[in-house]
């Protein structure tokens, strides 16, 4: 009787092992294929991000900013690096100050010479 | 079970009644059964044996069944146990110093035809020639309606000529995808990447491979799957080396000079941050190779690297240097410079009237060819061979480019007493540009050797040790007092101390006799700033001449020196460097009396 029902229970099992064998062989493969879709996708994305490089360094060639730059020079006014752009700081002006308000008036004493005659 | 007893009682009782032997009717009982106990081992075993028959078959089977499918199916790439990144399979970038792409890869697609699947091969020839104009339209036809299975019609086609060719709408024009190497700064650094061309083809893909340069040089690195991508970060700055071609190109046109190169390298690191030459050439669509005449002409020529010269009087300071180190003469030590000295037949003169006895710094300042001789004939011609071995002058240089062991420094034969004193003025021995850039690094950087390299570097070379550092700083000074009261003084820019000497050196006659008149090679080797020198500039241009005055001026000091000092404004800031600021005039009281 007790070996009836192992054997009864060793088939059960390998029907259920079988199943799930099954079952994860299709999920297996479905993740494969999703996986490889992703590759394929991952790649498309790569090629068109090494295309936008591509472009953004072929518009950013030195040869074509100088072209730019000399296009543009009457609005923009771009000049190449040189040592007369960098300065000392202490060589910089203070901003001076506006003159206050003058509230006490000095007595004019002349007017100055007038154009019409000579002091002299 | 039932057993039959050995000796049942009623066979034994009459045995004993006849006066038989009871016993045999035992041993006759056990006969039997082992008889019959044999007979069921050996159908077990049989079933047994039968058994494991059928599971070897079974085994064997599975084994034989898979084998053929394997046999017979096409084969697959393994993409799910395959390790590394199977995305990026294709070229590595190049890419500049901050990361600016050099050299990169373009998706696009070949056309090919095949011509049996054609229907009106006649009007797939016209238009093909009407999309492409340089395409032979008769024999595009002789092709199409010849015997031939399989025709390549481009190599590399726009996606809008794809869309044209679609619109023709013929069945036998096929397309396949091609990875084209791009290079989107055209020909800004063309000699030191080379370029690319498709090695092994197929319909579906092609692998690209480097032909020259550092294309070639890294090719295996480039096409690494390992790598994943990884660019190849080079030292160059494009930025650098753009304005650097800019006023390399265009002191060569105001020049008429044939060819020019120019050099700007790290002292310390040994990195080289441009590296130009001219006439140069778009390297994605690289001229052919000579095939007659002198491989120097051609654009690919990298003068730089490739092209040895003699270069004249910028060898000057390694005679004067060494004797430093030796001990022999010190900056203030008179030397004898009168003229001319006499080889035999040779005669060395200087190339004007100087004093009969000048100081070491003159020699140098003045460029005398008759006071260097003197000075390295003092050293001897073996040591001056060792010293000139530690600057790397006797060997090619060891740059990263496939080209550079064919810069192989030219070297007298038997290096006498004659040889030595001309060598010391830089005739007699022919190097490279980029020799000189590496030998002036060495002696400026406080006297360790630097090998010159195209790979970016963090940290500074470490090499042995040439010349000792106040060796080096004496160097420096003379040079500077080049700069501030010699031969070279329009390489001075202000605020960046330019040091540096000059070099002309009329080129030799093509058939190996002596000299031309009217053609020289000049040479400007400088270093910046002198206060703490930090890179070396190497300019050389090929047959210029400033021509604004009376008579043609061919000497470096009006052709070679300002490019350089034109091309240290221009590159100095852009290199992060600050100039050292004069103080303004300060507005200040001046005493009057009325």
């Amino acid at each position: 009787m007790m070996r009836f029902v192992m054997y009864v229970a060793a088939a059960v099992a390998v029907m259920g092992l079988g199943f799930w064998a099954y079952q994860e062989n299709y999920r297996t493969q479905t993740a494969i294929k999703d996986v490889r879709l992703l590759h394929a996708q991952i790649g498309d994305a790569h090629e068109r991000l090494g295309m936008l490089r591509a472009e953004w360094a072929y518009l950013n060639r030195p040869d074509r900013l100088v072209d730019l730059a000399e296009l543009n020079f009457d609005r923009l006014g771009l000049l190449p690096l040189s040592p007369d752009s960098f300065g000392d700081p202490r060589y910089i002006v203070y901003p001076i100050p506006d003159i206050l308000p003058i509230t006490d008036p000095i007595d004019i004493n002349s007017i100055g010479p007038s154009d019409e005659e000579d002091p002299l | 079970m039932i057993r039959t007893p050995l000796r049942p009682l009623a066979r034994i009782l009459k045995a004993r009644e006849t006066g038989e032997d009871p016993s045999a009717i035992e041993k006759e009982n056990l006969r039997l059964r082992h008889e019959a106990l044999a007979d069921r081992s050996r159908a077990r075993a049989e079933s047994r044996l039968l058994l494991l028959g059928a599971a070897f078959a079974l085994a064997f089977g599975t084994i034989g069944v898979r084998m053929s499918t394997l046999a017979a199916s096409v084969p697959e790439e393994p993409r799910v146990a395959a390790s590394g990144n199977p995305i990026i399979g294709q070229r590595a970038d190049i890419v500049d110093r901050n990361g600016r792409i050099l050299a990169t890869n373009l998706a696009t697609h070949a056309l090919y035809a095949q011509p049996h699947q054609m229907i009106e091969p006649a009007r797939a020839a016209a238009e093909l020639a009407a999309i492409f104009p340089d395409l032979d339209e008769e024999r595009l036809l002789k092709d199409f309606t010849g015997s031939r299975k399989f025709v390549w019609v481009r190599r590399q086609i726009s996606p809008e000529q794809m869309q044209q060719v679609h619109d023709i709408g013929s069945p036998g024009l096929l397309f396949g995808p091609r990875e084209m190497r791009l290079y989107p700064n055209g020909p800004i650094a063309a000699h030191v990447l080379g370029g690319a061309s498709y090695g092994r083809e197929g319909v579906s893909s092609a692998e690209v491979i480097g032909v020259a340069g550092i294309e070639h040089r890294f090719d295996n690195l480039l096409r690494d799957p390992a790598n994943e991508g990884a660019p190849l970060q080079l030292s160059l700055d494009l930025t650098v080396q753009a304005a650097a071609e800019e006023v390399l190109a265009g002191g060569m046109m105001l020049l008429n000079a044939k060819g020019a190169a120019s050099i700007i390298m790290d002292i310390h690191t040994g990195e080289i941050i441009s590296l130009a030459s001219l006439p140069d050439f778009d390297p994605n669509n690289r001229p052919p190779a000579l095939t007659t005449g002198d491989q120097s002409d051609s654009p690919l020529f990298n003068r730089a690297v490739q092209g040895v010269y003699e270069l004249g009087s910028t060898f000057k300071i390694f005679a004067i240097a060494q004797a430093m180190e030796m001990g022999l003469i010190n900056p203030m030590t008179m030397v004898d410079t009168k003229g001319p000295l006499s080889f035999g037949r040779q005669r060395i003169r200087d190339f004007h009237r100087m004093d009969p006895v000048m100081t070491a710094t003159d020699v140098i300042v003045e460029s005398s060819n008759v006071g260097t001789a003197r000075v390295a004939l003092q050293i001897g011609g073996v040591r001056q061979k060792e010293f000139l071995a530690k600057l790397g002058l006797t060997e090619p240089t060891q740059i990263e480019l496939t080209e550079a062991p064919s810069g192989r420094p030219l070297l007298p034969p038997r290096w006498g007493e004659v040889n030595t004193a001309t060598i010391s003025f830089g005739h007699g021995l022919s190097s490279s540009p980029l020799h000189l850039a590496q030998a002036y690094a060495t002696v400026v950087n406080g006297g360790t050797k630097v090998t010159p390299t195209l790979l970016k570097r963090e940290t500074p070379q470490v090499g042995p040790r040439v010349i000792r550092e106040d060796t080096s700083e004496r160097a420096v000074d003379m040079l500077r007092q080049v700069v501030t009261r010699g031969t070279a003084s329009m390489g001075e820019v202000a605020g960046y101390e330019v040091a540096g000497k000059t070099g002309t050196a009329d080129k030799p006659l093509t058939n190996g006799g002596g000299y031309y008149d009217d053609k020289t090679i000049t040479t400007f080797a400088s270093v910046f700033p002198a206060s703490g020198p930090k890179y070396v500039v190497i300019v050389t241009l090929d047959e210029a001449v400033e021509s604004s005055g009376d008579e043609p001026r061919r000497t470096a000091g009006w052709t070679a020196v300002p490019v350089a000092a034109e091309m240290i404004r221009r590159v100095a800031p852009l290199l992060g460097m600050r100039p050292l600021i004069e103080p303004l005039a300060q507005a200040s009281v001046t005493l009057t009396s009325n």
